[in-house]
């Protein structure tokens, strides 16, 4: 085996930001949260393709602090596959009838540009609880 | 890096790995690809999460819920409801005793919430045979300005501003340490971390050594460029097979990388680590001892000054620190001596981790602020005592320590008023007792523990410990005398007096703190012949209550000395001569038919 590389001083900060995902779930703090609906209802309408869609993205984009998470079923199976965007002290985004074309749209437009997806939206806040 | 969505932090300390944990591990990976999600979910072993009473322990991130107590028939329910449909599973979840609801998230949990992590910043994080995580985290970050931005001088002032006291134990403020063997002309210098963790029930250097051994090494490599040391030892018992493994890992890969050897990280700083097997030597603590161990001879202590700072190891000036010492530098000197110097009291600065172990719920390895009280650490950390008995009494600083009763409870923690209560900081065992504990079988305990482990070098120690222990032990068996105490306690004095090192010096803390706190169990153990929490087995008998005992047979079957007679539906009885005092049979009973009463054999005098 070829002797590595020995490390310089500005090498630490690269590993640093190739690793900026690990921190990011580890520590469990990320710019968003994706959480993709997973019920039996959601896993039936083909929620696996959706997770794996937007997983997909985030690899081809590079982007290192985006939070996705699963979920049980939202309440609204006719509208699965489901998904929801949630930024830091924003009321979260519900988007339903998910495909991965859509996933996609959504991921670029909302996760990483900022701009609600309006005519894929299904509702925006969450229900009140008790 | 792969972006993972999940990752599963499994604990893989001694702790959980005793408990099997390295099993949970395969069956998750297993069960993950078996759900085709192994491009999804990342399973991780990390170092002791803390929490050991409940381990095996796994740690779904970014969620943050903390399942425990895990068992492989567990493990395709919690990856198909949490990780598959995002359902964390309630029944594998923590339950605060003598509460219902589960606590979901591990930063909720009591026995987290009131922790302050610095040196253990990495545990349960990281994983520690990965390189790569530690530098994730800001590892080596602190190696790197030490070398190139900052002086031998600018460290050392750091260090000696940040008020870090040594953690082994005495608690040397280490910045003077550091200048001392500084100040030395003469070369080479070498540079050792006392891994030589020996007191009973404590486990604090170990597990920062599995958990995240860069950080010691980072640690050294700082202390080496503050003193002008290129050599360094780490010295592991061989008992610690998993730290051994994991430090010599982390040492290859820091070779490898250019983080240990020559020019690190082109700064054109040489250092290098070798790791000392110790032979479990409580001795070998000691500093001089230690040394004297590394050089290949047999541990035992020099006599000081001259100090390692001027000559220690080959005669050659030594800066020796202990693990968590190490670990703390990186810290300071990323987050700077002023973050540090706000941490804890006046005089003890920073955090300090204990081993909490003994009669209490939540067992496990935790690291707090200095200052805060015994009682936040019992019941606030450590959950209180289990089955809501009494606490009687806290054991800190191991063999060296002392014994502290329920009146001291809200004792700040701090290294002087430590001492002046009789016990020590030591290097952070915390062993604590209920009302069903012996002080005075807990004194012959550790005096039997040190009349052992005394190297013998000093007549006061090796003959003080023993004399001691004799007595004490003649105590406990219902031969003591009146004069005893005064006996004990001159003795205590003379040892601590007339010794050479720490382990002597010591020797006496153990028994002048029960003396001092609970000389009325002495008292009854003496006058009355009597161990009043019935614990001295030469002191109690066992008896059959005839009027409440139905013949079950219940307490004949547990007997493991066949010392019960009867048949069924017939009051029982104990062959007193065959009887060994183990109380199975006391346990066995369903109708508190067997009682525990004072052995009326011994005559009082």
């Amino acid at each position: 085996m070829a002797a590595k590389k020995k490390l310089r001083i500005q090498d630490l900060a690269k590993i640093r930001e190739k690793t900026k995902s690990l921190m990011t779930i580890r520590e469990g703090e990320g710019r968003a949260r994706v959480t993709v609906h997973m019920g039996t209802c959601g896993i039936a309408a083909g929620a696996r393709d959706i997770m794996d869609a937007l997983l997909g993205e985030i690899d081809k984009a590079k982007v290192q602090d985006i939070i996705v998470t699963t979920s049980g079923c939202a309440g609204l199976c006719n509208a699965e596959p489901m998904a929801t965007v949630e930024f830091k002290n924003q009321p979260p985004v519900k988007y339903g009838c998910l495909t991965p074309e859509k996933m996609q749209k959504i991921f670029i437009q909302h996760i990483l540009g900022g701009q609600m997806v309006t005519d894929l939206v299904l509702a925006v806040g969450s229900e009140t609880m008790y | 890096m792969k972006h993972y969505r999940a990752h599963l932090l499994v604990c893989a300390g001694t702790g959980c790995v005793s408990c099997g944990s390295f099993k949970i591990k395969e069956a998750l990976e297993k069960e993950v690809k078996k759900r085709d999600l192994q491009d999804q979910v990342q399973v991780v072993a990390t170092g002791c999460n803390g929490f050991c009473e409940r381990g095996p322990i796994v740690l779904v991130q970014p969620d943050g819920i903390f399942y425990q107590l895990l068992k492989v028939e567990d493990v395709p329910l919690l990856v198909e409801e949490h990780l598959l449909k995002g359902r964390p599973v309630k029944k594998l979840m923590y339950v605060p005793p003598a509460e219902k609801q589960p606590v979901p998230k591990m930063k909720d949990i009591e026995f987290f919430k009131h922790q302050r992590l610095i040196v253990l910043r990495n545990r349960g994080r990281i994983d520690p045979e990965k390189i790569e995580e530690y530098i994730a985290f800001d590892g080596y970050e602190a190696m790197a300005k030490a070398l190139s931005e900052m002086t031998p001088e600018g460290i050392i002032d750091e260090i000696l501003f940040s008020g870090l006291r040594g953690r082994g134990g005495a608690g040397f403020p280490t910045g003077k340490k550091w200048a001392a063997c500084a100040k030395e002309k003469r070369a080479p210098k070498y540079l050792i971390c006392n891994g030589d963790e020996g007191d009973p029930g404590a486990f604090m250097d170990r597990s920062v050594l599995e958990a995240d051994p860069h950080a010691v090494l980072e640690g050294m490599v700082i202390g080496a460029k503050a003193i002008g040391a290129s050599k360094g030892f780490i010295y592991i018992r061989h008992e610690y097979p998993l730290a051994l493994k994991r430090v010599e890992i982390a040492i290859g890969q820091a070779r490898e990388n250019g983080l240990l050897g020559e020019d690190i990280l082109g700064t054109g700083f040489d250092f290098d680590l070798e790791i000392v097997q110790g032979a479990g030597a409580f001795v070998s603590g000691e500093e001089t001892a230690l040394i004297a161990s590394v050089e290949g001879q047999i541990a035992m202590p020099q006599q000081r000054p001259p100090y390692p700072a001027q000559k220690g190891l080959w005669g050659k000036p030594t800066v020796i620190n202990n693990v968590e010492t190490w670990a703390t530098v990186p810290n300071i000197i990323r987050r700077g001596a002023d973050w540090f110097q706000g941490l804890g009291t006046e005089t003890s600065k920073g955090t300090k981790i204990f081993s909490l172990v003994g009669k209490i719920n939540n067992t496990g390895l935790v690291e707090v602020p200095m200052g805060i009280t015994l009682r936040e650490i019992v019941y606030g950390i450590g959950g209180g005592i289990p089955d809501n008995r009494e606490f009687k009494a806290v054991q800190i600083g191991g063999p060296s320590g002392g014994c502290l009763p329920a009146k001291l409870l809200d004792l700040p923690i701090d290294y002087e008023s430590l001492t002046a209560a009789g016990a020590m900081m030591g290097s952070g065992g915390m062993i604590v007792m209920d009302d069903k504990t012996c002080m005075v079988d807990i004194a012959k305990y550790f005096l039997n523990f040190l009349q052992d482990e005394s190297c013998g070098k000093c007549v006061s120690c090796r003959e003080g410990t023993q004399r001691m222990y004799e007595i004490v032990k003649d105590i406990t068996e219902g031969k003591g005398k009146e004069s005893d105490l005064a006996l004990l306690e001159e003795l205590a004095q003379i040892t601590k007096d007339a010794s050479l090192c720490g382990l002597g010096q010591t020797a006496g803390n153990p028994i002048l703190t029960t003396l001092r706190y609970f000389r009325h169990e002495f008292e009854a153990h003496i006058l009355d012949k009597r161990c009043p929490a019935g614990v001295c087995t030469k002191l109690i008998r066992y008896v059959v209550l005839a009027e409440k005992c139905t013949g079950c047979l219940s307490c004949k079957k547990a007997c493991p000395t066949e010392a019960i007679t009867g048949t069924l539906k017939e009051v029982h009885s104990i062959i007193q001569t065959k009887c060994i005092k183990c109380g199975a049979c006391r346990e066995a009973c369903r109708f508190e038919a067997i009682d525990q009463q004072r052995e009326e054999a011994i005559q009082i005098i």
